[in-house]
């Protein structure tokens, strides 16, 4: 693979290293991530501003709506509907949680804004707190990135030290009193309800829902879940308005979002683009394919979204309709690119594999489900594929999808489904020839 | 468990189509219930009653029409005019697909006999599945065979957690767990302990749930098919745990929790494993004569490898002319009072009744006994006086509608590990649970409130808490005035009693005395049970009435959910003393002084009756010391080991001129006899037991009995024939139907039982069968009813006599519910005897007042009301048809204790339920004989059961 030829960025990045549209990211130079650079930003003027008009939360809520901001961990709903299904006049402790657990392959969004403008998250929490009612937080980071971890920690030292967080923020009657939480890596863990299980101190396993954590979340508690990114959004939508923020994007598909792009390009990274951008926009600022070479497939969303073969998401614009409509899903804005040397059986063995090693172990279909996909695509790519192996693994994936406790089943399906669907002959050479159609190039 | 605790709200009726066809569900019930309620087919595997959904396995899933994603059917209620396709093509594809999947990882070997995943794959034709490769098969882990009980095989778990949900969510004993993620999942004992080794207590709960064989009884003993199976009831303790027995080769191979309405389907480990006892090798299969010359002293050892040198065998009908011979000439020469007889607390309802009868009109005195005496006369004492009946106010799961349980004095989860599993229950549901108690046991982990108090200062603890309901106000001032008496007196007597005067007494912080006081008295439902702890002192009456008073005072009684229960020890002490094993009483606490109830068993049994009162369980001890009792006849009893004092009775057996011992194990007591007479264990009997809750169930013959040993009620009618008597009980089982069909007669609490046609040998369920009319089953709790009060309440239409409803309390002593003092115990035995008489002689003024009598002291004197509320639906949550959703057995309950059972002493008790406090140690009786000691369990661990050679 030609990834040794691949530099990260390191600090400090060219002005617009995150591309023009750039909001969540702008003027990130990954050294500015301290108190004072966000304030010198703009920084905390939303929740200042709320807290001096004393704006109604029905209002932020209604703000939020408009905006059609919708949720960036992968499932997309819209973040201001979520917020209105919080109890109101509830008189119990309600939770707010941050979901940073970023473990879906391909993605690495959130860990950016972590440790680069942590600050735009804390503020956003304590805004959707302040309009949901909730007096404490909980940012739930992913248990493989340390030092974003501590850096996090030090934010909030500095925030609560400015009376941002903590008692009486500001002078208001707003208190809201904001931890960091740290996992141990797993990836189910990113899952809402097995994130809320984990920071109970339990073992990491997706609840049943009904209930949702709207009415029985945290310690029971009624709980909003968002993504980092999604909170990292509030300020921009406090400070300009819903309507503005809608307009960035396109109708129901909100503002800007960061794309992660990797694979075979030439500039791996975080780009942060309007909804609706065209892909090969996107691809062109990630430096476009690598050594010019013809673009295969990508998966648009995550290592859990159906592949999308190339020639289609050429056409494709960057938001959830048109890549819902390309016939996968924007999930949480992982772009994984493959050029015409990447072998699709490797590809999906690589994924089987990640899914077989995640699930839970909870639910059948997906606790034996993954295995035995993961074990008869490993059959195929070592040449011990059998004719009815692809239809085997169909209708396993038909009957793992849509029939779990949690989406990860799904995720692990999808992925197995479309790459037969698109790839199928590369299956069956596989299988027929007991070798690879793909020449090995590398 | 869902069951029991769910509101009472009339049922919503929802329609909706399952397989074209339009059905009725209910809002509160699944889609798989409906279903199986209709007859329709879903396969399942996670799915159990009784437990908590957790819509794991995914092989129940339905179609539902306009859902994107099929719906586990086990965790979906019907919506009105939902659509639910349960075998369509895409769900059938799916069932499957989760039954493919498991079989593929399953073993060549069977573990079970009903894997319920080989019967679903059956079912829905699964053939052979594709995944099958055994090459790629995942790794399974090794067996473990280290628990004695329970064999687990993991290779053949299908990760359906019912076994975690049953051992933490219906047990609540935490002890399984589902350890590490994907297919490394894995179910664990504590932290992946050997299950041997691990905190389990055997309850078994989990290998009842376990669909696959993955946890099954230890040795195979469940892969043999049974020749047949018996519906019966736990021989152990008094919460009357239905089960039934698997039988083969006339051998116990396992055992099963059966639903009755106090457990459920659950049982212990006493219930589901203690069985071998029926098959040890020292059982009594022949008659045992004394060799001549042997002596009889206190001191000796039992050696039941040399029995032969002190008996010798005998047939029946050498040993019972003997043995009868023997006490008719005592009887002949020394007169009926020479004579005297105990029965026991484990035997069965008809055998007391015979017993007692034979003792009444053969030895012709009234010098019957048993060891109940020995354990919650005090409470009886306390409640007759306080509330006019001495039985528990409701059945132990009643505590799913309480929102504070307070335990003092009693270790459930030891003693009535079922019951325990309620109070649990309940405690995860959300109620407080308060435990009083200086020992800390295992539900300590559980309370809210642990009050470790100093041993013996009860009184002082709940006079402070009493204190604190009074001077901050809690006292239910509407129940006090329009349903007591006495309330003044109580309000100055607790004046001296603090928190803060008592903390250094009782050793508990004075806000935390108020804190327990606040929470039972304002809560919305309190109910209080006690043991031993509260009744075997010398001040238990004492005890036990501050217990009634802090019910009274904050009107804690009388609602769902209320109440006081002072838990039954053995399994039929309850029904023993109903049907009259009583010195004083003639079945249903019928006082055998009262001329009335005289002449009527007069009349009944066609003889002559001593109007005289007999002498307790310790008199009689004493009289043979005294060398007034020359000859004894003991069934099932063993006092040699379980009264008082050893030596002291050891030397009273010693001492009797005659004395026949009627047991299965040749026990302490057996060894000082002149005839032994081998009799049957539980299970090769039939008859009916009351349980702690009152409720009669039958016990049916499982098997035949050992060599030459007989049934109980035979013996008994023999021996009876032998003195004189001329009985007749024809039918199957020594006539047990017919012994029953006299007991009715006897006994208003029994009259609308019936035992299975006479003869007929087939028993129906009893505790299902009764034709009683109904009878209101709520009862008003009265602490010191107030006469004028008392003329409101409704009386029994079927019983005019009890019109004068409620009781009334005159003297000083009266009060005494409310004016506990406080006492400390003392060891000196002058001091003891003094109380004693000074209790004895309270006990029998209060007997000889005027509406104190027996007849008023029986149940339901105090005064009924029509049903309450809580009872207009069975508190089983099931629905009885036809009559009004009230639980046939809830309107059985038996009869009160007696009224002058008041000796209450600190004493060890004969049940193994518990010993005094402070002792602390148990000695558990199982049948008759002292072989097995489950004493062990309590730490969470089995001794190896005394392997049955040759069991399959
Ligand atoms: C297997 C699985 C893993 C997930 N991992 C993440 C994650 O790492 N981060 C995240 O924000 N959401 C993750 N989600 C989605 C969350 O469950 C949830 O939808 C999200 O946190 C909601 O936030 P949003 O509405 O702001 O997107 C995951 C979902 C599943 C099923
Ligand atoms: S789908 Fe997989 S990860 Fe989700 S609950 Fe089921 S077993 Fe666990
Ligand atoms: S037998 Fe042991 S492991 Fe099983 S339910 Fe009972 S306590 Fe739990
Ligand atoms: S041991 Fe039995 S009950 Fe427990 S999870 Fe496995 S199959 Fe289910
Ligand atoms: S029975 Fe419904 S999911 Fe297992």
């Amino acid at each position: 693979m030609s990834a040794a030829t691949f530099t990260p960025m390191t600090p400090p990045f060219a002005p617009g290293a995150y591309g023009p549209d750039a909001q969540i990211m702008k003027d990130i130079d990954g050294l500015n991530w301290r108190l004072a650079d966000y304030l010198k930003r703009g920084g905390y003027d939303g929740l200042k501003k709320i807290l001096a008009e004393n704006v109604p939360p029905e209002k932020i809520i209604a703000e939020m709506k408009t905006s059609a901001l919708r949720g960036r961990g992968g499932a997309g709903f819209p973040a201001g509907l979520k917020w209105s299904f919080m109890p109101k006049g509830y008189t119990g402790q309600k939770y707010l949680v941050c979901n940073s657990d970023e473990g879906e392959p391909g993605t690495f969004k959130d860990r950016d804004i972590l440790r680069y403008n942590p600050h735009s998250v804390i503020e956003g929490m304590a805004i959707a707190a302040y309009a949901m009612g909730i007096t404490v937080g909980y940012n739930y980071i992913h248990g493989e990135i340390w030092d974003t971890y501590e850096r996090f920690e030090e934010a909030l030292d500095e925030a609560r030290a400015a009376g941002y967080l903590g008692d009486r923020i500001q002078g208001s009657d707003f208190s809201f009193q904001l931890h960091a939480f740290h996992g141990y890596g797993a990836y189910i863990c990113g899952e809402e309800t097995a994130l809320l299980e984990s920071m109970e101190g339990k073992k990491g396993q997706p609840r049943f829902k009904p209930p949702f954590p709207a009415s029985f979340g945290l310690y029971g508690k009624p709980t909003t879940i968002n993504n980092t990114e999604t909170f990292a959004a509030v300020p921009w939508i406090i400070n300009h308005g819903g309507e503005a923020y809608l307009r960035l994007g396109k109708p129901n598909n909100g503002g800007t979002k960061i794309f992660s792009v990797s694979g075979d390009v030439e500039r791996p990274g975080n780009y942060e683009v309007n909804m609706g951008t065209p892909f090969a926009k996107l691809l062109e600022m990630a430096g476009g394919m690598r050594g010019g070479r013809k673009l295969k497939g990508c998966i648009p969303g995550g290592s859990s979204m159906p592949v999308v073969p190339g020639d289609i998401m050429m056409e494709c614009d960057m938001d959830y309709d048109s890549i819902a409509k390309a016939g996968s899903m924007l999930g949480s804005g992982a772009v994984i690119i493959m050029d015409d040397t990447r072998c699709m059986v490797k590809s999906l063995l690589r994924l089987a594999y990640f899914y077989y090693e995640e699930s839970c172990g909870q639910c059948t279909p997906c606790r034996e489900g993954t295995g035995w996909l993961y074990r008869v695509i490993n059959r195929i790519e070592h040449g011990e594929g059998r004719n009815e192996d692809l239809d085997l693994l169909n209708s396993l994936a038909d009957n793992i999808q849509g029939r779990t406790i949690c989406a990860l089943g799904d995720a692990a399906a999808m992925p197995v489904r479309a790459f037969i669907k698109h790839y199928r002959d590369e299956f069956q050479h596989h299988i027929d020839h007991k070798r690879c159609l793909v020449p090995v190039y590398v | 468990m869902n069951s029991m605790s769910e509101p009472l709200a009339d049922r919503v009726a929802v329609e909706f189509k399952l397989d074209g066809r339009t059905v009725t569900g209910y809002a509160d019930e699944t889609l798989i219930e409906t279903a199986d309620r209709l007859g329709v087919e879903i396969p399942r595997l996670c799915h159990m009653p009784g437990l908590r959904p957790d819509g794991n396995c995914r092989a129940c899933v339905v179609e539902i029409k306009g859902e994107r994603v099929l719906a586990p059917s086990c965790c979906r209620n019907p919506q009105p005019g939902m659509e639910v396709q349960s075998a369509s093509e895409r769900a059938r594809a799916s069932q499957k697909m989760v039954l493919e999947l498991l079989l593929s990882d399953m073993p060549e070997t069977h573990y079970t006999r009903n894997s319920e995943l080989d019967r679903w794959a059956a079912a829905l034709e699964v053939g052979k599945p594709r995944f099958a490769a055994t090459a790629l098969r995942r790794e399974q882990p090794a067996p473990d065979l280290s628990h004695h009980a329970i064999a687990v095989n993991l290779d053949a778990c299908i990760q359906c957690t019912r076994c975690l949900r049953a051992c933490r969510e219906e047990q609540v004993n935490d002890v399984i767990g589902y350890a590490f993620r994907g297919e490394h999942s894995k179910i664990v004992f504590d932290f992946d302990d050997p299950m041997g080794q691990s905190t389990c207590v055997a309850c078994g709960e989990c290998v009842q749930a376990c669909p696959t064989g993955a946890l099954m009884p230890a040795r195979d003993a469940a892969l043999a098919v049974p020749d047949k199976t018996v519906d019966s009831v736990c021989p152990y303790c008094g919460v009357g745990c239905q089960l039934t027995y698997n039988i083969k080769d006339n051998e116990i191979l396992y055992v099963q929790g059966r639903d009755g309405p106090s457990n459920h389907g659950r049982l212990c480990v006493k219930g589901r494993y203690g069985f071998d006892y029926v098959h040890h090798k020292h059982r009594l299969t022949k008659p045992l004569i004394r060799r001549a010359g042997i002596p009889k002293t206190a001191g000796f050892t039992i050696d039941p490898d040399h029995v032969h040198e002190l008996f010798r065998e005998a047939t029946w009908e050498e040993a019972l002319d003997l043995a009868a011979g023997g006490l008719r000439k005592i009887r002949d020469t020394a007169g009926p009072k020479a004579l005297a007889g105990f029965g026991s607390a484990k035997g069965s309802n008809e055998e007391a009744y015979l017993f007692q009868k034979l003792v009444r009109t053969g030895f012709r005195s009234n010098n019957v006994d048993h060891c109940t005496r020995l354990c919650h006369a005090s409470s009886v004492a306390a409640l007759l006086e306080g509330i006019g009946s001495g039985a528990v106010s409701n059945q132990v799961n009643d505590v799913a509608h309480s929102e504070v349980i307070v335990v003092i004095g009693s270790n459930p989860v030891v003693n009535h590990p079922v019951a325990a599993t309620w109070i649990k229950n309940a405690v995860k549901k959300g109620a407080s649970l308060v435990l009083i108690d200086p020992r800390r046991s295992e539900l300590a982990r559980h309370a809210t409130h642990y009050l470790q108090f100093k041993a013996d200062t009860d009184v002082a603890l709940l006079n402070a808490m009493m204190h604190t309901i009074v001077h901050e106000g809690l006292v239910n001032e509407d129940f006090i005035a329009s349903r007591t008496i006495g309330y003044e007196e109580l309000k100055k007597n607790v004046d001296g009693y603090s928190p803060e005067a008592m903390a250094p007494v009782c050793g508990i912080p004075a806000a935390t005395i108020r804190t327990v006081a606040r929470l039972y008295a304002t809560s919305k439902a309190s109910i209080i049970l006690w043991g031993m702890g509260i009744s075997q002192h010398v001040h238990g009456t004492d005890n036990a009435r501050c217990l009634i008073a802090l019910a009274m005072m904050t009107g804690q009684v009388g609602r769902p959910g209320t109440g006081l229960h002072p838990l039954r020890g053995q399994n039929n002490v309850q029904g023993a003393s109903d049907s009259g094993l009583i010195p004083m009483m003639y079945p249903d606490y019928k006082r055998v002084d009262n001329a009335e109830a005289q002449a009527r068993f007069e009349k009944l049994w066609g003889t002559k009756l001593d109007p005289q009162p007999g002498l307790t369980v310790v008199e009689v001890m004493n009289a043979a010391i005294a060398g007034k009792v020359r000859g004894m006849y003991v069934m099932g009893e063993n006092p040699a080991l379980s009264d008082p004092d050893l030596n002291h009775a050891r030397e009273a057996l010693a001492s009797l001129d005659w004395l026949v011992v009627q047991d299965i194990f040749l026990t302490e007591t057996a060894y000082l006899a002149d005839v032994v007479l081998p009799a049957s264990a539980f299970p090769e009997k039939t008859g009916s037991f009351t349980n702690t809750d009152r409720m009669v169930q039958l016990g049916r013959r499982a098997l035949d009995m050992p060599g030459d040993a007989r049934q109980d009620l035979w013996i008994i009618q023999e021996m009876a024939r032998r003195l004189g008597l001329d009985w007749k009980y024809a039918g199957a089982d020594s006539g047990v139907a017919e012994v029953f069909d006299e007991m009715r007669h006897a006994m208003a609490s029994i009259g609308g039982h019936h035992l299975g046609a006479a003869g007929a040998g087939k028993f129906g369920d009893l505790s299902l069968r009764t034709r009683r009319r109904s009878r209101p089953a709520g009862r008003v709790h009265r602490s010191l009813p107030d006469a004028d009060r008392a003329r409101e309440v409704r009386p029994r239409r079927h019983h005019p006599r009890q019109r004068t409803a409620g009781r009334r309390l005159s003297d000083g002593a009266d009060h005494r519910a409310a004016t506990g003092t406080l006492a400390y115990r003392r060891d000196d035995a002058a001091v003891q005897r003094a109380r004693r008489d000074r209790t004895r002689a309270r006990g029998l003024a209060a007997s000889a007042r005027p509406g104190a009598d027996g007849r008023r002291a029986r149940r339901g004197d105090h005064g009924r009301v029509a049903p309450g509320p809580h009872h207009a639906v069975c508190p089983c949550r099931r629905r009885h048809a036809g009559r009004r959703g009230v639980h046939p057995v809830l309107l059985l309950r038996s009869g009160g204790e007696p009224a002058d059972q008041s000796g209450a002493r600190s004493l060890r008790q004969d049940s193994g339920v518990q010993v005094l406090r402070g002792a602390h140690h148990r000695r558990r009786r199982t049948g008759r004989g002292d072989e097995f000691r489950w004493g062990a369990v309590a730490r969470g661990r089995l001794i190896p059961p005394a392997k049955t050679p040759g069991k399959t």
